[in-house]
């Protein structure tokens, strides 16, 4: 079984590899404040993820130059509704 | 190509407008990806219903070499492990790195190169596996030019994926994105070690390996491939979807980290369940039949985790089909991976193995985990991808989830009565020793259940063809919206639909210099 002189030593390698990248994980605080962090992505939700108006949708026309626009608006003001 | 793909094309020109570049994600390649992923998944489950067809009655090839199941097999699990997955999880794992590390995706361009590069392999495959092409390596059929260029194209998604992770704004990086992480790295070398092949000409090679060595190398990519492809990759998708669509964190996120290290650690070595009572030596095939046993903890964990999401707001999932798609893939996840472990037991083997039960696990990890999870990220992901955040037809998602969930239910059922019927039979033994039946009467006594099948596999589809129309409509409806990039704010805390104030602008302590 030759094949395995090569997977066993490879796999063993890669779980070598693994244990560090745990290890790094564990002291570089990846894991301190878990559930907060666990939560933080639900919340960025900026304008472009909200609701857009008729109105938007209706100026679609000149796709190009509607979409600069509107997101140049949204840049500058980003709390925007 | 169709039109929402050149439509695509002048959206993606007006992101790029110069001075907002720095400051908005770049969405342009999950844009095409995931368009990608639906024209594809419409097209790799047709070829299924064509190939479940020729099962059943073997005419329908023609008496064409190019439309003979041989040749039309390879072509169906290509196009929907490779591209229909390969896209989503392209497409998801540009979206979900960007999103939770709050920076822009690393060298855009690159990104959009894997884009073309991926659909170049996907057309070869669709011209090289019908003309008979192939290397016969099950799920590595592609010959080794194309292997070459899948290389490429790899090597620059993980070059894209980790610069993007590497860059990040957010100092935690999302468990979704270590899932994503591992099948990027898991999966190249994977590809590297099994393709491994002399080349006798431009399309034609040989293995590198021979024999029970070959088999050996080819299911321990074969059942990795699976662990992690449609596995880990797509738990990245769990991990961000079913919260970001239940807008509630994940039921346990410490959990959700043991989740992806115990998987990590223990997946390697369950290939040689594939090769039970074979030339293989009894004691790998015994290895290989611990670890898949092992394996059921951390994935009814991770599946547990994923349900109880919903738990204390369960009315959810009655009104919301994306929610219904992103849990009951879950539940076809506990189902296979429970009855992954119990068919690798040898003795459960000795029946299952090479009957169409097999056919009926692989359908229900593949239709049931990855199809329905992959759906309902794309539900959630494309609307948001054209400046809304609902799909055009509400009603077409409920029924689509419905037709699906009944051609699942359809198919697996008949697959597994077939399955045990065939095992019995061709193991039923008469007192003097001769077999009781002969091989073909097993083939007779299965034609009822492949036409169940058929009609199964046939729902499914048409559910996926109703998710085409309602993309092209929801993409027409809507506009493309460069969507900035918020400052880093503190942790807002666990608190689900707390009310978010407006962010303060990065905070000292919040911004990583990664």
């Amino acid at each position: 079984m030759e094949s395995l002189y090569l997977l066993i030593p490879f796999s063993a390698a890669l779980v070598l590899g693994v244990i560090g990248v745990f290890g790094w994980a564990v002291h570089s605080g990846q894991f301190d404040g878990l559930e907060a962090e666990g939560a933080r992505f639900l919340h960025d939700d900026l304008p472009g993820d909200l609701p857009v108006t008729a109105a938007a949708l209706d100026a679609d026309q000149g796709l190009g130059d509607a979409a600069a626009e509107e997101s140049a608006r949204r840049l500058n003001d980003p709390r925007s509704p | 190509m169709s039109s929402p793909l050149t439509l695509t094309e002048k959206q993606h020109a007006a992101e790029q407008a110069p001075n907002e570049q720095a400051n908005v994600y770049a969405d342009a390649p999950v844009r095409l990806f995931a368009l990608a992923a639906v024209l594809w998944g419409v097209v790799g489950m047709l070829v299924g219903v064509l190939i479940a067809a020729q099962l059943t009655w073997p005419e329908l090839n023609f008496g064409i070499s190019w439309l003979s199941y041989g040749r039309l097999r390879p072509l169906h699990t290509n196009s929907v492990i490779f591209a229909f997955g390969g896209c989503v999880l392209f497409a998801t794992s540009y979206h979900v790195a960007q999103r939770t590390c709050q920076v822009r995706l690393f060298m855009p361009k690159l990104a959009m190169f894997t884009f073309y590069g991926w659909q170049l392999v996907i057309l070869a495959a669709a011209v090289t596996l019908p003309l008979g092409i192939t290397s016969g390596k099950e799920y590595a059929e592609l010959e080794w030019p194309i292997d070459l260029l899948i290389t490429v194209v790899w090597v620059a998604f993980a070059i894209v994926f980790f610069g993007t992770l590497g860059t990040r704004r957010v100092r935690h990086i999302y468990v979704a994105n270590w899932f994503f992480g591992a099948f990027i790295i898991a999966v190249a070398l994977l590809h590297i070690v099994n393709s491994a092949a002399m080349p006798a000409s431009l399309w034609k090679s040989y293995s590198a390996y021979a024999g029970v060595q070959d088999a050996m190398i080819q299911w321990w990519y074969g059942h990795n491939a699976v662990g992690f492809f449609l596995t880990a990759g797509f738990l990245g998708l769990m991990y961000y979807y079913i919260p970001k669509q239940a807008e509630r964190p994940v039921y346990s996120y410490r959990l959700s980290i043991v989740h992806f290290w115990a998987l990590i650690f223990t997946y390697m070595w369950a290939g040689p369940h594939h090769l039970h009572y074979t030339a293989l030596p009894d004691w790998v095939q015994s290895i290989g039949m611990a670890f898949s046993l092992v394996l059921l903890a951390p994935s009814w964990g991770g599946m547990i985790n994923g349900v109880m999401t919903l738990s204390g707001a369960w009315h959810k999932l009655r009104d919301d089909p994306i929610l219904k798609f992103l849990i009951v893939s879950l539940s076809f996840y506990g189902m296979s991976t429970f009855e992954g472990p119990m068919m690798s037991i040898k003795t459960i083997n000795a029946l299952s193995h090479y009957t169409d039960w097999t056919i009926g696990h692989v359908h229900s990890g593949a239709l049931g985990w990855v199809g329905m999870i992959s759906m309902g990220a794309l539900y959630h992901l494309i609307p948001r991808m054209y400046g809304r955040t609902t799909m055009f037809s509400k009603q077409a998602i409920e029924l689509h989830f419905w037709i699906a969930t009944v051609g699942i239910v359809l198919y697996i059922a008949a697959m597994w009565i077939a399955g045990v019927m065939q095992g019995l039979m061709w193991r039923a033994v008469n007192p003097d020793g001769t077999l009781v039946y002969t091989f073909v009467e097993s083939v007779k006594a299965t034609f009822p259940y492949y036409v169940v099948r058929l009609i199964g596999g046939f729902l499914y589809f048409s559910g996926m063809v109703l998710m085409a129309w309602n993309v092209v409509m929801t993409v027409r409806a809507g506009q493309v919206l460069a969507v900035p990039i918020p400052p880093v704010g503190p942790v807002l805390g666990p608190v689900p639909g707390a009310p978010v104030g407006p962010a303060p602008g990065p905070a000292p302590g919040a911004v990583a210099a990664a």
